[in-house]
């Protein structure tokens, strides 16, 4: 994608610094055990660029989303984005934020209001800007969804009569129309079969080009992560492992977890020969 | 219009099964109501042999199930031995009061289940949520005998509540509103035993599906593009919460019903309660096939007010039904 050169001058769009996230679980027995889902995570994301966040499942990826996303409260460290720290925002300053970084999840069908119609769900973000009328509201949601491929006349149809690849289009047109400054997508892809995923995939790039969109990649695919990402970085138990360039990350892997994630990738090529029976 | 069709359809089956079931029943139990008659020594056996014809106990039973459906037809629903007269107008009296007690009674705990579940929903987890929780439970577990004989005993004690019947001795003499304030002070014991019956059951219902829809991933969605909490409580976590909530309204109907024969009766209240089982003692058949029946009619009807309201307030289920 748009790879931007790490320039002294340009300011990176979000900062993270070691960020902690820590659950309570009760046990069986009633005492109170720490689990700790993020362990201290930093890094940063330039604007234009696309980090990928590659993990196993349990891994913190998806907590680190939502922390992100501003729909969970990290236990501490910091979140400077467009250079300014939100850990200490108020809900009102927080509302803000988070129609600046959209989360898009992996099942698009949970997150859509089951009895609300595509164009509801699609313009349910702006109706709180209240400065558009209804035509041009309209008008902008149509335009939107036929850039992310779907049809203007589907808008009067219900999410459980869409498919699963033309409910993950809603979702991104959704996150899209309030024009955020930044894309999270956990494991947005996993859920769809291959071709739809490719699809999908280069929905994302085309649309991150014309709109100069960052964005924050997050999947367990060490193959679409290293299609769609400028950097990548490897997690495992809640800490940033390993991270560098697509081409580091695959042709000299350093951390154990990094290589198990490769052997996972499906090859056409390594598929076991049969031997021919005698 | 096919969805309403099939409802209605099925509603109407349900009552003729029902109207089979309770008649076969009723009939087939052993004794009736002349059978008691020849007890009495004053009544000569030939008297109670034409009532037997005149009443036609001794035909066969398809017989006297197809003219008493003629005669419900009529709107005569059979005739009362006891009482001398066609069950309907007597049942209806009593199924008035009955109405007026369970119709209160739903709209006053439903009332406060709404606000008080939702709000319970909300604070999740607080302290005064947990008192909640452990309150319903508390009354969930004080069966109904056990309320209804708890507000006698206070109406006695304190003497601030009459204790029994629908209205005073001199009610006819009162004013308007003075018959209200009679009306309401009978009605006010036994709508509150019937109230505190269901309203625990329907506290947790809706505290369990309101907070179920908190947690819904279309919320955190909605949140994400910066909704207020305000507005996704009202906007998008009640409407999603309404349809379980919608069915229990339906099967509260039930509950009222059932709930209110057993307080009628320990309170006196003449309705249906005491009306039936006075019928029942005595053998009265049809006088206890038609309560029976009126109250599977409410019970029906109560569900199929329901299935319309879900209906109408769920867009999934219209586009099921018109695909």
């Amino acid at each position: 994608m748009n790879a931007v050169e790490n320039d002294k001058n340009v300011q990176p769009l979000l900062e993270v610094e070691n960020l902690v996230k820590t659950y309570f679980r009760r046990t069986l027995t009633g005492s109170r055990e720490n689990v700790r889902a993020l362990d201290g995570v930093s890094f940063s994301i330039f604007p234009g660029s696309t980090l990928a966040i590659v993990g196993a499942s349990g891994s913190g990826k998806s907590t680190l989303a939502f922390c992100l996303a501003c729909l969970e409260k990290p236990t501490s460290g910091a979140i400077r984005f467009e250079e300014r720290e939100i850990l200490q925002f108020d809900e009102k300053e927080l509302r803000g934020v988070r129609r600046k970084i959209q989360l898009i999840f992996q099942d698009p069908a949970n997150s859509f209001n089951p009895r609300w119609q595509v164009l509801e769900i699609l313009t349910e973000p702006l109706a709180l800007q209240g400065n558009l009328s209804r035509e041009e509201i309209r008008l902008r949601a149509h335009a939107l969804l036929e850039q992310v491929g779907l049809a203007a006349q589907m808008d009067g149809k219900l999410p459980l009569e869409l498919s699963g690849g033309q409910r993950q289009r809603l979702a991104i047109a959704r996150a899209l129309i309030i024009e955020p400054k930044m894309l999270i997508l956990d494991e947005a892809l996993s859920a769809l079969d291959c071709s739809v995923q490719a699809q999908i995939a280069n929905l994302l790039v085309e649309l991150q080009r014309s709109r100069g969109l960052t964005c924050l990649f997050i999947t367990h695919d060490m193959a679409m992560a290293a299609h769609l990402a400028d950097e990548i970085a490897v997690m495992s138990k809640g800490r940033i492992v390993e991270q560098g360039h697509p081409d580091k990350i695959l042709k000299q892997p350093q951390a154990g977890v990094t290589r198990e994630l490769l052997a996972a990738v499906p090859r056409l090529d390594s598929a076991p020969a049969q031997e021919p029976e005698s | 219009m096919r969805y309403f069709l099939r409802r209605l359809v099925h509603a109407v089956f349900l009552l003729v099964g029902v109207s089979v079931l309770a008649f076969v029943f009723t009939v087939l139990a052993p004794g009736n109501y002349f059978d008691e008659m020849r007890l009495n020594p004053q009544i000569a056996p030939e008297t109670i042999d034409a009532l037997r014809t005149q009443y036609e106990v001794n035909r066969p039973l398809p017989i006297r199930y197809a003219h008493w459906v003629g005669s419900v037809l009529r709107g005569d629903m059979g005739f009362s031995f006891a009482y001398n007269s066609p069950v309907a107008p007597l049942l209806l009296v009593r199924a008035r009061n009955t109405l007026l007690l369970t119709v209160t009674a739903m709209l006053l705990s439903w009332g406060l289940a709404l606000p008080v579940g939702i709000w319970s929903a909300v604070h999740q987890g607080r302290m005064s949520d947990r008192l909640l929780s452990w309150g319903t439970a508390a009354l969930m577990v004080i069966p109904d005998l056990a309320l209804a004989l708890g507000f006698l005993i206070l109406a006695v004690k304190s003497g601030w509540f009459p204790t029994g019947g629908m209205v005073s001795l001199h009610f006819e003499d009162l004013s308007f509103l003075g018959r209200v304030r009679d009306l309401l002070l009978h009605m006010a014991l036994p709508t509150a035993a019937l109230v505190l019956s269901v309203l625990p059951l329907l506290v947790r219902h809706v505290r369990a599906a309101v907070s179920e829809v908190l947690d819904a991933p279309f919320l955190l969605a909605a949140e994400g593009h910066g909704i207020p909490p305000r507005t996704l409580l009202y906007r998008y976590a009640l409407p999603a919460a309404a349809n379980p909530l919608i069915s229990l309204f339906g099967f509260s109907i039930g509950t009222l019903l059932s709930g209110s024969l057993l307080v009628e009766v320990v309170m006196s209240w003449p309705g249906l309660g005491p009306f039936l089982l006075e019928a029942i003692l005595a053998r009265d058949l049809y006088v206890v096939i038609g309560g029976v029946l009126l109250s599977t009619f409410f019970l029906v009807g109560g569900n199929f007010l329901a299935d319309l309201l879900l209906y109408w307030a769920d867009p999934r289920i219209r586009t099921e039904t018109s695909s």
